[in-house]
């Protein structure tokens, strides 16, 4: 008699059990098939269409065609070009930038903080599109900016911000700069916050100055945090589009054409190559993979 | 000594003051430049003017804006709500059931996130001409197809899982012994508990969608569709650019994501940096 209940309690749990575990795969499942048929399946699929040439819905078989053809477009290698020169340039800044103002806002006897913070913050609230018009307009020939330094005699003549290659890729570097840096700078403050100022007085009684202490104490303990925002930062950069598009429109000429908007150009501007567009596509895949692979590899090693 | 240290410290404020300054300075250019005529704007005028109201009248009068809001209101509410709810399912069920397998799909989950969005418009774009072949209503040029490929993402499923870790256990037990379903535990138990881990994603992913570019560019064709990003693009890159109202335009599509920050100022931070700790 006690067996049976026994046996019955036992796959009466068993069956709950199942049940749950049904359920638990469910909950997990749901999200797992929308990332696979929106992000794996069209990826894979990207990789099918890479090996074929033609326009529109055309496609021939070429095999490695595109890949190679990569190598002798100079529109391409231009766009790689600029994309690394906003790569090489910007991130560093921002980050430096970043890092040197939630140390100074960081600091306890410091009055309106909250405020100081709130403005480097508030551009990150911004979206892409809408900064990227306001400076376009602050940047124009006989803009603010232009204006502003001329009065300052810094320049004797208006700058060409947005007609001159040179000067639109750093026009490019200002904004984002200014888009992102508080974005950044939130998550030191955080970082920096959970650091225990024991460290710093031990160091301050063994007689460190303020600069020892920021390179000795508060790069290293900042090192995940930076790892983690010079990877966002640079996933982002590689697949700049919203500034280049609505700011400087990718001129003059190509000069700040990124590959992201190389890509929109090759299959929604231009007559569609989707087969080559989709080889463009995935160097980004190998420039993220590569940069995020060095990037780790540095962050961690000096630990 | 003590008067190098007060030096010291007021650099210091001269130089934060320089630094808000140079950092607010394109919101009151904004701000100003939506109260003055088109030609003032370019020239660079940075005093208050008397064209407000006809910038605004302009604005109503030439472009779709006031369609792209509740367009753009749609998409970012749904997408909000929607994608939280699934992500936050998935996280929830990895963390609370732990099984070798769960942790081999959570990876291939994560794997998602080295892939850029850049990388995916094109493939995107053929499969939703696909799509549209078999269901229009989801397809190319509706705004359902702005939400879905984002009903589920790689980040928030991360975000989940990370703030589920703090979510006391015992109480799916209690949840059980009230003979709770596991769907009901989550719903009734798991969401009010977690009430500020939703807070925080709700918020970033509303303003990631409020201020998405790219997809709906690709994805929307009729100006009717518009999302707001698009319309402000389109009327800032025009011939005739009139930039009193484009610069309206940007100031009044640009308060529901400053509400959101000043209001929910505490939640925003945890949602941007809680993915990390």
């Amino acid at each position: 008699m006690t067996e049976m209940t026994e046996e019955i309690k036992k796959t009466k749990k068993g069956k709950l059990e199942r049940n749950r575990i049904w359920m638990s795969w469910t909950f997990v499942l749901i999200p797992t098939l929308f990332i696979i048929t929106f992000y794996f399946y069209p990826m894979i699929q990207a990789f099918w269409i890479s090996l074929h040439t033609g326009t529109g819905v055309n496609l021939d078989f070429t095999g490695l065609d595109n890949y190679r053809r990569l190598f002798n477009d100079q529109a391409f290698i231009t766009a790689v070009t600029n994309t690394f020169i906003f790569f090489i340039f910007q991130i560093p800044l921002m980050i430096i930038l970043a890092l040197f103002f939630s140390v100074l806002l960081n600091q306890k006897t410091l009055h309106f903080k909250g405020i100081f913070r709130t403005l480097v913050f508030l551009p990150a609230i911004t979206s892409l599109v809408a900064y990227s018009l306001i400076f376009r307009y602050l940047f124009s020939n006989d803009g603010v900016v232009n204006q502003a330094l001329m009065f300052m005699n810094l320049i004797d003549a208006p700058i060409f911000w947005l007609g001159d290659p040179f000067w639109a890729k750093v026009l490019i570097i200002i904004a984002i700069t200014w888009r992102w840096t508080g974005y950044n700078m939130i998550f030191y403050l955080s970082a920096l916050q959970n650091i225990d100022p024991g460290i710093y007085e031990a160091a301050r009684i063994d007689g460190a100055s303020a600069v020892q202490q920021f390179f000795r104490i508060t790069i290293p303990m900042l090192r995940p945090v930076i790892l983690f925002t010079s990877i966002t930062s640079t996933i982002g950069t590689l697949q700049l589009f919203d500034e280049p598009m609505n700011l400087t429109g990718g001129g003059p000429g190509n000069a700040t054409t990124t590959i992201s908007q190389y890509i929109y150009n090759l299959s929604f501007e231009y007559t569609p190559n989707f087969g080559y567009a989709a080889a463009v596509s995935y160097s980004i895949v190998v420039f993220v993979l590569i940069l995020s692979a060095i990037q780790f590899r540095v962050g961690r090693e000096r630990k | 000594m003590k008067n190098e240290k007060r030096m010291k410290r007021i650099a210091t404020y001269v130089f934060l003051i320089l630094v808000s300054f140079i950092f607010f300075f394109p919101f009151y250019f904004l701000i100003v430049s939506i109260t003055n005529p088109s030609i003032d704007i370019t020239r660079g005028d940075l005093l208050p003017g008397s064209h407000l109201i006809e910038n605004f009248r302009t604005m109503i009068e030439t472009t779709p804006i006031g369609l792209s809001i509740w367009n753009s209101a749609l998409v970012s509410v749904g997408q909000t709500i929607i994608s939280i709810f699934v992500s936050s399912l998935a996280g929830y069920g990895f963390e609370v059931h732990p099984s070798r397998g769960k942790e081999v799909v959570y990876n291939i989950i994560l794997l998602s996130m080295m892939i850029p969005f850049a990388a995916l418009m094109v493939p995107l774009f053929r499969l939703f001409g696909t799509i549209s072949g078999i269901v229009p209503a989801l397809g190319i040029d509706t705004l359902f197809g702005v939400v879905l490929p984002y009903v589920s993402t790689a980040f928030l499923v991360f975000f989940f899982r990370q703030n589920t870790k703090m979510f006391p256990k015992e109480l799916i037990e209690a949840g059980r012994i009230d003979g709770l379903s596991e769907l009901g535990i989550f719903v009734k138990i798991f969401i009010p508990t977690m009430k500020t881990t939703y807070a925080a994603a709700g918020i970033v992913t509303f303003m990631n969608s409020w201020n998405n570019y790219l997809w709906p560019l690709i994805v929307l064709q009729s100006p009717s569709n518009y999302t707001v990003p698009l319309v402000i693009s389109a009327m800032g890159s025009g011939y005739t650019i009139d930039y009193g109202s484009v610069m309206i335009a940007i100031f009044i599509t640009t308060i529901p994501t400053a509400v959101i920050f000043f209001v929910l100022q505490k939640y925003f931070v945890q949602g941007m940096v809680g993915s990390i700790k």
